[in-house]
């Protein structure tokens, strides 16, 4: 006891499983002294639920016998928030405001696969326009290149290497102001609808995504040279967190830990989706299956990005004008938009069209704001690759105007099982390494 | 609906068309005799989710069935019949020759109703049979069904076999009072934590789970959120001087 006393921070108490020490900064002494005083070797370490970094409010439960982990677990659910109940309570179109707000690095992502599957419960999947396909991807693809950037960027910080997290949020921000300039929003964009996306490329955009390419080729190169062989960063990534092809496929992993075993699984490729099949791109693998090599996917992937959004950009410069939403007016709504002086509202030639010219325009409009657009019973399952592995979107429609469930099989979540394969017979700064070269997003664990 | 060999499917009337309840108008009509008649689980009257308050606008007569596409004849296309007669044979070589309920092939997607007895046999199949080689599972999502009397909760399983770049789902129905599904975790291990979701939000109890507890709520929260008899819960909400109730008591559309 008295090696605490004096830390307010740092109290020890007794309780029925033993000595409790909470710990909470820099006083990692007295525990050492307090724990070398009960003169046992087995810890138990809880650890958060906090974040370890930026990855969510996890907590990991760690057994430690001296510096090695001989059990690990994880507590997950403090971020859950009843998406997918509360779809069930809106309107088909409005799920997507709910859905995006999942895996909050990959939002698009979240959009894509629930979009995907309405479309192919109302078989439209065929009359999507041409230009939305390539909108999507392209914001998906940029959506991966900051998603990834997160990923280097707190991994790196996690194990101390702070630059690579201020050079990667810089970079970041490059993904999210073209975000801004086509969504409105940096964040949470329920952009792409049931049926095409919610508005036109605004003007500028190709020019903007043009400099963005032409920067990103300057700057990624950076990452490579500050990690890909310097000796603190091998040390801590290589042979770390190693899960091997059947471990992989027994706890089902997917994305980059999948393709870090050298298997060239990648959705975009094997069951292409939004016309994935008409880029041109590799399908990137490594052969370590550990932390490094899933580092290097990652970076890797980002150049694959790179050259995708630089096709997609050419496409758009033919599009000019194209429509970016389905033909079909009951499904399109809301697509008669337009910036108003108090944001973005109904455009007003659509109000006074439906105010003053068409009463039938105004009963549909009506009908379809307050009741939404009924989508035929059945269910649908149709995954994408988003940055973390296989995302897919389990709809089930009942026939009527809103989702009877949704449910989403999220790759944070599968994949963050792999912990205890990861962590254990390893060492405690080893779990942290492991749990980034997951890369979990609690938003999409817990959803 | 008895298959007349072992290792068939259950025969379904021809004629049929897995789309025919989406071309209703609305749904809302009852199917024409002879076709093939889409499973009915749930009868909704009404409108707006108004109930008793003297509405004189008609609407309360209102009926409408909730149909769910029904089973289809074969052949069932493309991929689908190879994937039927090598697992119609393995089933029937391992003794499980009625595993099989119900086959619904909708949206170019292939649906194995699994009687939920015969759930492990079938996916040890899928995984092990060298012409299935279904090696992954997305994981299970459960489906509640509060009117469809005896098969209120549903496990849904979506399997890819990598090998053959093939997606399928099974669904397994138990009733709300016998709410036990074999778990599948050693097949798949992938399903430990999903089994657990599902048992957390609906209930389904999956027995030889090696630890089904909650995963996503508190230990001690009651009930299983996801059901359709869990209310969603709320405030009404003020803005601008209107009071916006809460979404599970606002209009709804049957």
């Amino acid at each position: 006891m008295t090696t605490t006393q004096n830390d307010p921070y740092a109290q020890a108490s007794d309780t029925a499983e033993g000595r409790v020490f909470t710990v909470t900064g820099q006083d990692w002494d007295s525990v050492v002294t307090g724990v070398a005083e009960e003169g046992e070797e087995r810890v138990v370490v809880n650890m958060g639920p906090q974040h370890p970094s930026t990855h969510g409010v996890l907590r990991l439960i760690l057994e430690l016998e001296g510096e090695t982990v001989t059990e690990a677990r994880c507590g997950i659910g403090y971020l859950h928030t009843g998406i997918e109940k509360n779809m069930e309570f809106r309107s088909w179109t409005q799920g997507v405001t709910f859905c995006t707000r999942m895996d909050y690095l990959s939002p698009f992502y979240n959009e894509a696969t629930y979009v995907l599957g309405v479309e192919r419960l109302l078989d439209i999947e065929d009359q999507i326009p041409e230009k939305a396909q390539v909108m999507r991807v392209l914001l998906m693809e940029i959506n991966r290149i900051s998603s990834h950037l997160v990923a280097i960027a707190t991994g790196g910080m996690e194990i101390g290497a702070l630059t690579v997290m201020t050079i990667g949020f810089r970079e970041r921000e490059l993904c999210l102001d073209l975000f801004e300039l086509i969504t409105g929003l940096r964040m949470n964009h329920a952009f792409i609808r049931p049926g095409g996306v919610a508005q036109d490329m605004p003007p500028g955009a190709l020019d903007q995504i043009r400099d963005f390419i032409a920067l990103m080729k300057k700057r990624l190169p950076e990452y490579a040279d500050l990690c890909n062989a310097n000796p603190i960063f091998k040390a801590r990534l290589e042979n770390v967190g190693v899960l091997d092809l059947a471990g992989c496929m027994a706890l089902g992993l997917t994305g980059p830990v999948l393709r870090s075993t050298g298997y060239p699984w990648d959705l975009r490729k094997t069951q292409p989706y939004s016309g994935y099949q008409d880029y041109d791109f590799d399908v990137v693998t490594w052969d370590t299956s550990d932390s490094y090599g899933r580092f290097r996917i990652r970076l890797a992937e980002m150049w694959e990005s790179l050259k995708i959004i630089e096709q997609c950009a050419n496409r758009l410069a033919d599009l000019e004008g194209a429509p970016v939403m389905v033909a079909d007016k009951k499904i399109a709504w809301p697509s008669q938009l337009a910036i108003g002086s108090d944001g973005m509202g109904n455009s007003l030639d659509h109000i006074r069209h439906i105010m003053g010219e068409s009463m039938e325009a105004l009963i549909h409009h009506f009908k379809l704001v307050t009741e939404g657009f009924r989508v035929p019973a059945g269910q649908a399952y149709v995954p994408i690759e988003s940055p973390r592995g296989e995302l897919g979107a389990h709809v089930v429609s009942d026939g009527g105007t809103r989702p009877y469930r949704a449910h989403f099989r999220d790759p944070s979540f599968t994949n963050l099982q792999a912990t205890s394969v990861m962590a254990e017979g390893g060492l405690v700064a080893d779990v942290i390494v492991a749990i980034a070269s997951i890369d979990p997003v609690m938003g999409g664990v817990d959803r | 609906m008895s298959p007349k060999e072992p290792g068939e499917f259950p025969e379904v009337t021809p004629g049929t068309d897995p789309d025919a309840t989406d071309n209703l108008p609305e749904n809302t009509l009852p199917v024409e005799p002879g076709a093939l008649a889409p499973e009915v689980v749930e009868v909704r009257r009404g409108m707006f989710g108004v109930e008793g308050s003297g509405d004189t606008s008609g609407y309360g007569g209102l009926v409408r069935p909730v149909t769910m596409p029904g089973g289809t004849p074969r052949p069932y296309g493309g991929w689908f019949d190879e994937v039927a007669d090598s697992l119609g044979a393995a089933l029937a070589e391992a003794g499980l020759p009625n595993a099989v309920e119900k086959v619904v092939v909708h949206r170019g997607e292939l649906t194995l109703f699994i009687r939920r007895a015969d759930l492990l046999g079938v996916a040890t199949l899928l995984r092990d049979d060298p012409a299935l080689r279904f090696e992954f599972c997305s994981g299970v999502s459960g489906v509640h069904y509060p009117e469809d009397q005896g098969r209120e909760l549903h496990a849904v399983y979506h399997l890819l076999s990598m090998t053959h770049n093939r997606r399928i789902r099974l669904e397994v129905t138990c009733p709300d009072r016998d709410p036990h599904v074999p778990s599948v975790v050693s097949v798949y291990p992938t399903n430990d934590w999903h089994e657990r979701e599902t048992y957390d939000f609906f209930g389904i109890i999956f027995d030889g789970h090696p630890a089904l507890t909650r995963i996503e709520m508190p230990d001690d929260w009651p009930g299983h959120p996801q059901r359709k008899d869990y209310p969603l819960g709320g405030i009404p909400v003020e803005y601008k001087g209107a009071t916006i109730p809460p979404p599970d008591t606002r209009r709804a559309y049957n």
